[in-house]
């Protein structure tokens, strides 16, 4: 099953299945947020946003308004 | 020949250009866009390198205001700085996401030497490149490996700079690749997912990665530095460690410039024979340069400072905990560092800006920056605390003095975010705002980096501020020398008559000339017809005057008062100055300076727009005179209202 990668919880490793159409498409996919890329939740900001991932090797941080743009699953 | 070198942000790409070209860097402007070219150049085997630093970016394709200038140039075959060889520098332990640029500028046909930085921390990873197989799958592109950090294969760059020979590269990587334009969102989502698809099956073979027990150092500070309590209490420790610093560590430098200036002018005015154009170079270009040159030491150490905590990772964390908080307000995490700055001053914190990619998100922070109390404020609220605040302890351990002081400060801040929400709710804007943002391993910050940065912003301050400044310092240096017809004349013919004038001191007598010259002058009459408008504030004509000359900057405000009220502006405590203020009567025999206009003057200060440099770098960041007029505007009737209402609190 599909999720946003906004309601991941920290530490859990997830795979990347698609990105929702937006402006910010082509940004977040320059950005290395790519369909079968594995990513891993490291930490949340204080009040849950931003939200900081591993993603092969590299620190992204992203608000939940970016995360709700990724659909993940396990 | 045209170098440019380019990357994404956080590949070591300006330790590179630093250890390249070293002091022989500068920064310009790209023809027709507001943002820093930084310029350099470097000898190998006595032939001469001209490399054009690009700011960092993750795509051709622009998504914020300093991204812009990379597609502008490279889209651009007759643009005057279309390079004919690209440095593409990369993160060898992040290929996959750092060669998606490179292969973007290897579609565009430009010759480049690609750059593996960083091979240390790849080795360490247990990434292994295999550059024989890479070089294959790039025909015509030069590769070389280097550890910039450490300073490894930077000789071997400069060797393949200068032995490089243009060679016709028609090779694509995409086949079917086409230079698309920025809004073209759909067949640039196309090509990335190919571009990234491609590069993924490139680098199965030529990536081999060993297992190894990660470092996880970086982890463990990060649940210290992002933590909800800790990480907010630590990053209000930095701030005030920072700014106790800065302060301690400004002070002497600036007491030390400001009395050499002051000693200049006094001495030239000596030595110089008398005239008009002694007056000019005495009293309105040496001054005038001192009053530019007096900040360089806080701006100095507050960009040591912030280049400390940028180099090492920290700040990438600030705005990671400080977006959240400073959404609301219509402002985005990386807008603290833009009000951190302004702190010292405005001009550079403006220009830091331009990282933020939410054009709304810029402008409200470009707007509310000169509310934060800059440097130039100090000496203001210092004499003016001095003249109307009892030094006494409150509560057994508070200073009073101190905490008006601290006071000013908070309403600068306080106003900045209220007026911040205010804008939110009135600025229209359409481009989504958004953070994304790499957080950079920690690292250990390089010293030349930062003694370069800090350097570049000096040098950025002084051309940008110098030039209005001086230039102010004039205009205001005529205003107060001429007057109208011979009104200055006959002033001083009635003073020379008075017989208690003959008998002061030949030093008193000129400071009693000049506080006459002064007040009969333009500015003296500006003054004084602006008196009915003031008033209400608690001020007099006198008071007046030192406002209009702030406008070069905001200190010359103490230097005007001293020598309408006739004494010695000894650059330091003042006291004489404060005695005469202090016994200043209005023509009822009231005091002039009470708590009441003191107050009233520090609000004022607080917010009025009276920097002329600062309006003139909004104008240039935001292109168009109506924000800095808006600013002018809206701190007016701030400063206006406050100050009354201060007056009428505390009379």
């Amino acid at each position: 099953m599909d999720k946003s990668l906004s309601i991941v919880n920290t530490g859990e490793i997830v795979t990347i299945s698609n990105l929702v159409d937006s402006s910010l498409k082509p940004k977040l996919m320059e950005m290395g947020l790519i369909a079968g890329k594995k990513l891993k939740v490291l930490f949340k900001a204080p009040f849950g946003d931003p939200i900081a991932i591993d993603l092969g090797g590299y620190i992204l941080s992203l608000r939940l308004d970016e995360a709700r743009l990724i659909n993940v699953s396990y | 020949m045209n170098i440019a070198l380019l990357g994404n942000p956080n590949t070591g790409k300006s330790t590179i250009f630093n250890l390249l070209t070293g002091l022989r860097q500068h920064v310009g402007n790209f023809p027709g866009v507001t943002v820093d070219k930084k310029v350099g150049e470097f000898n190998y085997n006595n032939q001469k390198h001209k490399l054009t630093d690009f700011p960092g970016t993750y795509s051709i394709y622009p998504h914020s205001k300093d991204e812009e200038i990379v597609y502008k140039v490279l889209s651009d075959k007759t643009h005057p700085e279309y390079p004919e060889l690209a440095v593409v520098i990369v993160d060898s332990s992040n290929l996959e996401r750092n060669l998606f640029l490179f292969t973007q500028i290897y579609d565009l046909e430009i010759p480049i030497i690609l750059v593996l930085n960083m091979s240390d921390i790849a080795n360490r990873r247990g990434k292994i490149i295999n550059i024989e197989l890479l070089k294959k799958e790039f025909p015509g592109i030069e590769i070389i490996e280097t550890s910039a950090r450490v300073g490894l294969g930077i000789d071997r760059l400069k060797q393949s700079i200068t032995s490089f020979k243009k060679t016709e590269v028609t090779a694509k990587f995409i086949n079917d690749f086409q230079l698309l334009s920025i809004e073209d969102f759909d067949n640039q989502t196309i090509d990335t997912e190919k571009r990234y698809k491609k590069i993924r099956k490139v680098l199965t073979n030529i990536v081999t990665e060993k297992e190894v027990t990660k470092d996880s150092n970086s982890n463990r500070l990060d649940k210290i530095l992002v933590h909800p309590i800790l990480g907010y209490l630590l990053f209000t420790l930095v701030l005030f460690v920072l700014f106790q610093f800065i302060y301690v560590f400004a002070a002497l430098p600036m007491d030390l410039i400001d009395n050499s200036f002051s000693n200049l002018s006094n001495w030239l005015h000596d030595v110089l024979p008398t005239g008009l154009f002694s007056d000019l170079i005495s009293q309105g270009i040496v001054p005038g340069i001192g009053g530019v040159v007096v900040f360089v030491p806080q701006i100095a150490l507050l960009f040591f400072f912030l280049s400390i905590l940028e180099e090492s990772g920290y700040l990438a964390r600030v705005v990671f905990i400080m977006d959240r908080l400073m959404r609301p307000l219509g402002l985005n995490g990386k807008s603290v560092v833009p009000l951190l700055s302004s702190v010292a001053c405005a001009i550079p914190g403006i220009m830091a800006a331009r990282t933020i990619s939410s054009w709304k998100e810029r402008l409200i922070t470009i707007l509310v920056a000169p509310l934060m109390s800059c440097s130039a404020r100090i000496p203001v609220y210092t004499l003016l605390i001095a003249l109307v605040i009892p030094s006494k302890t409150i509560l057994g351990f508070i200073n009073l003095q101190g905490l008006v002081l601290f006071a000013l400060y908070a309403l600068g801040l306080i106003s900045a975010l209220l007026m911040a929400v205010i804008m939110n709710l009135f600025i229209k804007s359409t481009d989504k705002s958004f953070l994304l943002l790499e957080m950079p391993t920690y690292k250990i910050p390089r010293i030349g980096n930062i003694g370069l940065n800090v350097l570049e912003k000096v040098k950025v301050f002084v051309s940008q501020a110098g030039k209005i400044i001086l230039a102010i310092s004039i205009i205001l240096w005529a205003l107060a020398t001429f007057g109208p017809g011979n009104k200055m004349d006959n002033a001083i013919s009635n003073l020379e008559k008075q017989s208690s004038f003959n008998q002061l001191s030949k030093e008193d007598q000129e400071h009693k000339i000049s506080a006459e010259k002064l007040a009969n002058s333009y500015i003296g009459i500006i003054g004084k017809s602006i008196e009915p408008v003031i008033r209400p504030l608690g001020y007099d004509w006198k008071i007046g005057i030192s406002l209009i000359t702030s406008f070069a900057a905001r200190e010359v405000f103490v230097g005007s008062l001293a020598t309408i009220y006739a004494v010695q502006d000894d650059g330091g405590e003042n006291k004489s100055l404060l005695n005469r203020l202090r016994d200043e009567k209005k023509e009822n025999g009231t005091k002039v300076y009470t708590l009441g206009t003191g107050v009233s003057l520090m609000v004022f200060y607080v917010y009025a727009m009276q920097c002329m440099a600062t309006l003139a770098v909004v104008k240039r960041e935001t292109k168009s005179w109506k924000w800095p007029l808006f600013q002018i505007a809206f701190m007016g009737v701030f400063a206006y209202i406050g100050a009354y209402i201060a007056f009428t609190l505390f009379s």
